[in-house]
């Protein structure tokens, strides 16, 4: 602790770190602070600058890093990000509204004045765009954390990469290989029960195989994903049309793959 | 040989016990059989099976008996054992100017329990990729293995094409044929090493007699007898390779996942990542390998992009590794014919089905 808290003094300054909420439930930035036991080490690691969450202190930028949560839906947002990109010299988005669009996608391509219309008592007050949209749609992502919510773990190595110059561990394959590592029984193939895993990115440690549910797919496609084979194979176990759209597009219906995978 | 009754099997399991074994063995788990730590022979799946799988389908049924071994193969193997999913190569800790390694941990002295023969000729094949590995060679120098003989085929095994099973042929400390019917339940033990006959000698029990000898025989050319599938070899190698550019590994490809189930449950495939973790505060690391795919993007990546873009080029890499380059690699084929891959492939495919379109094509 000595050592650390000497080392710390002599650094010219901690990194900077901001986290920002567009369109989001604030359950992503929460995963900072149900960071517990390591939260002392984020906040010796980094110097929070701009949280609201956590604190009411607010430091002006540039920001060293930067998280983001959320979707873009409104005009307000759509000019706002674009300062935070400015201000930020590593912009990760976290969780499924940031990367994806979020449920709130669900609006993409269908009537909002109506939904506003029979939502809200007055939906003049309203101000909201037609389509809710990823961050990366709008200004350059550096990192990507998927997930509904993202994953701890994942959170913490990327900070750790960050703050020592390294690339962030995020792979992109399927969340089956973690499945099976953790040593996890298939719950498709062993129970019959439908399961997004095989196209589904890895990251979140397999956490509903592992409560031998299926994968409900809220960390988003995984790199080159072969849903129409896997459509196929959940409509063998017996799913049909409606009961397949229902799962490909929930936290992830903006993602192009799982938004085709349902329309299909 | 001895015979052991099953009061001998469990007198067994405590002389492991009792040498500083942890016992790794089969069990019932969430529907399937899996592998993990037991003290006693009734953990065993008493009394269920797992015969009837099939392409992407795996079920549980119970048997009429009390047979201990009646099931084949569930979805890991003892590659989990020695070949850990996740295993940290080093811990480092800074300290003054440079930094320090924690000492290496002395491997766990395991007893695996019930190591088939595909299972049994799969450590064989890894021993030979691992030769250079120290860890891998200190988990496996402290493995005692009990193999097990099968006496049912499952729907997905082909052992006898690989030509590694049903009966165990070496490689193991002992070897067990259970004899499960409704005059006898017996254990037909035979020792495949020092440790092995020295650890059978203090065993209660007869010596078996020409009748044991002759129902394990039989039991095992049942299983022989009833492969639920077949793979052709002859001339395989040299067909595949001739094959590089056939259209069916788009075929396949169409119906691929590339989620990598097919790599994780063989027994032989070994592709490792290697990633360096720090702390928050940069005064530990550690450096961590773990299971990869050769159906990832990445496992491919070089200067400039990804060598294997398409599903056809992964799964024909997997393939022609697995059953042609890698008799060039290590001498022997990478497949046992344990079947694992065509049960547990959540959409069914079948590598020898594949194989015998790709000969046929």
């Amino acid at each position: 602790m000595n050592t650390r808290s000497a080392r710390n003094a002599q650094a010219p300054r901690r990194p900077r770190l901001a986290v920002w909420k567009f369109a989001s439930c604030d359950g992503c930035q929460l995963s900072l602070l149900d960071c517990e036991d390591e939260l002392l080490a984020v906040a010796e690691a980094v110097e929070l600058a701009y949280f609201p969450e956590a604190t009411s202190t607010v430091l002006p930028g540039p920001y060293d890093i930067s998280l983001v949560e959320g979707s873009i839906t409104t005009p307000h947002d759509r000019e706002r990000i674009q300062q935070v990109r400015r201000q930020s010299k590593r912009l990760v988005t976290i969780g499924a509204c940031a990367t994806s669009g979020g449920i709130q996608a669900l609006r993409n391509g269908r009537d909002v004045t109506e939904f506003a219309r029979i939502v809200y008592a007055r939906p003049e007050y309203i101000d909201t765009l037609a389509t809710s949209t990823p961050i990366a749609a709008h200004v350059r992502v550096d990192h990507e954390l998927r997930g509904c919510p993202i994953d701890k773990g994942q959170l913490l190595a990327t900070l750790a990469a960050l703050l020592h110059g390294r690339r962030p561990p995020l792979p992109s394959h399927s969340v089956c290989e973690a499945c099976k590592r953790a040593g996890h029984v298939c719950v498709m193939v062993a129970h019959g029960t439908p399961c997004l895993g095989p196209v589904t990115q890895t990251g979140c440690g397999a956490l509903c195989p592992g409560c031998a549910r299926g994968c409900y797919g809220c960390f988003g496609p995984k790199e080159t994903p072969n849903t129409a084979a896997l459509s196929a194979h959940l409509a063998a176990l017996g799913m049909d049309d409606a009961a397949r759209r229902r799962l490909y597009q929930t936290f992830n219906a903006g993602a192009e793959a799982f938004r085709k995978a349902g329309d299909a | 040989m001895k015979r052991l009754t099953l009061d001998g099997l469990e007198a067994l399991f405590a002389a492991l016990r009792g040498q500083g074994f942890e016992l790794i063995g089969p069990q019932l788990r969430d529907a399937a059989l899996v592998l993990g730590p037991l003290e006693h022979a009734a953990e065993l799946p008493v009394g269920w099976t797992d015969t009837a799988q099939d392409g992407g389908r795996y079920r549980l049924a119970r048997r009429p008996d009390r047979a201990h071994f009646g099931y084949v193969v569930g979805p890991q193997s003892w590659k989990r054992y020695l070949f850990p999913p996740e295993e940290v190569l080093f811990r480092a800790r800074r300290s003054g100017e440079g930094f320090a390694l924690d000492p290496a941990e002395p491997p766990p002295r395991r007893a695996f329990i019930g190591v088939r023969a595909c299972d049994l000729a799969a450590i064989q094949v890894q021993d030979r990729i691992f030769v250079h590995d120290p860890g891998y060679q200190a988990r496996r120098a402290a493995a005692f293995i009990v193999a097990v003989n099968c006496t049912e085929a499952g729907g997905t095994c082909f052992c006898v094409s690989q030509d590694t099973g049903p009966q165990a042929r070496g490689g193991f400390d002992l070897a067990l044929t259970e004899l499960c019917t409704d005059a006898r339940h017996a254990f037909v033990a035979e020792a495949g090493s020092a440790a092995g006959a020295a650890l059978l000698d203090a065993l209660p029990g007869e010596a078996a007699d020409a009748a044991d000898l002759a129902a394990a025989r039989d039991a095992i050319a049942h299983a022989a007898a009833h492969m639920g599938r077949r793979l052709d070899n002859a001339g395989l190698a040299e067909a595949l390779r001739a094959r590089l550019e056939h259209p069916h590994w788009q075929q396949v490809a169409e119906r691929c996942l590339s989620c990598g189930n097919c790599t994780m449950v063989c027994p032989t495939c070994f592709c490792a990542n290697v990633e360096d973790r720090a702390s928050l505060d940069g005064d530990s690391a550690e450096r961590v390998r773990s299971w990869d795919s050769c159906f990832n993007l990445e496992h491919s990546y070089i200067v400039g992009g990804n060598v294997r873009s398409s599903g056809a080029a992964r799964y024909r890499q997997w393939l022609t590794h697995k059953l042609a380059h890698w008799h060039d690699q290590f001498g022997v084929s990478g497949c046992t014919g344990c079947g694992r891959c065509i049960t547990w492939c959540p959409v069914g495919i079948d590598i020898t089905a594949e194989a015998a379109a790709l000969r046929a094509g």
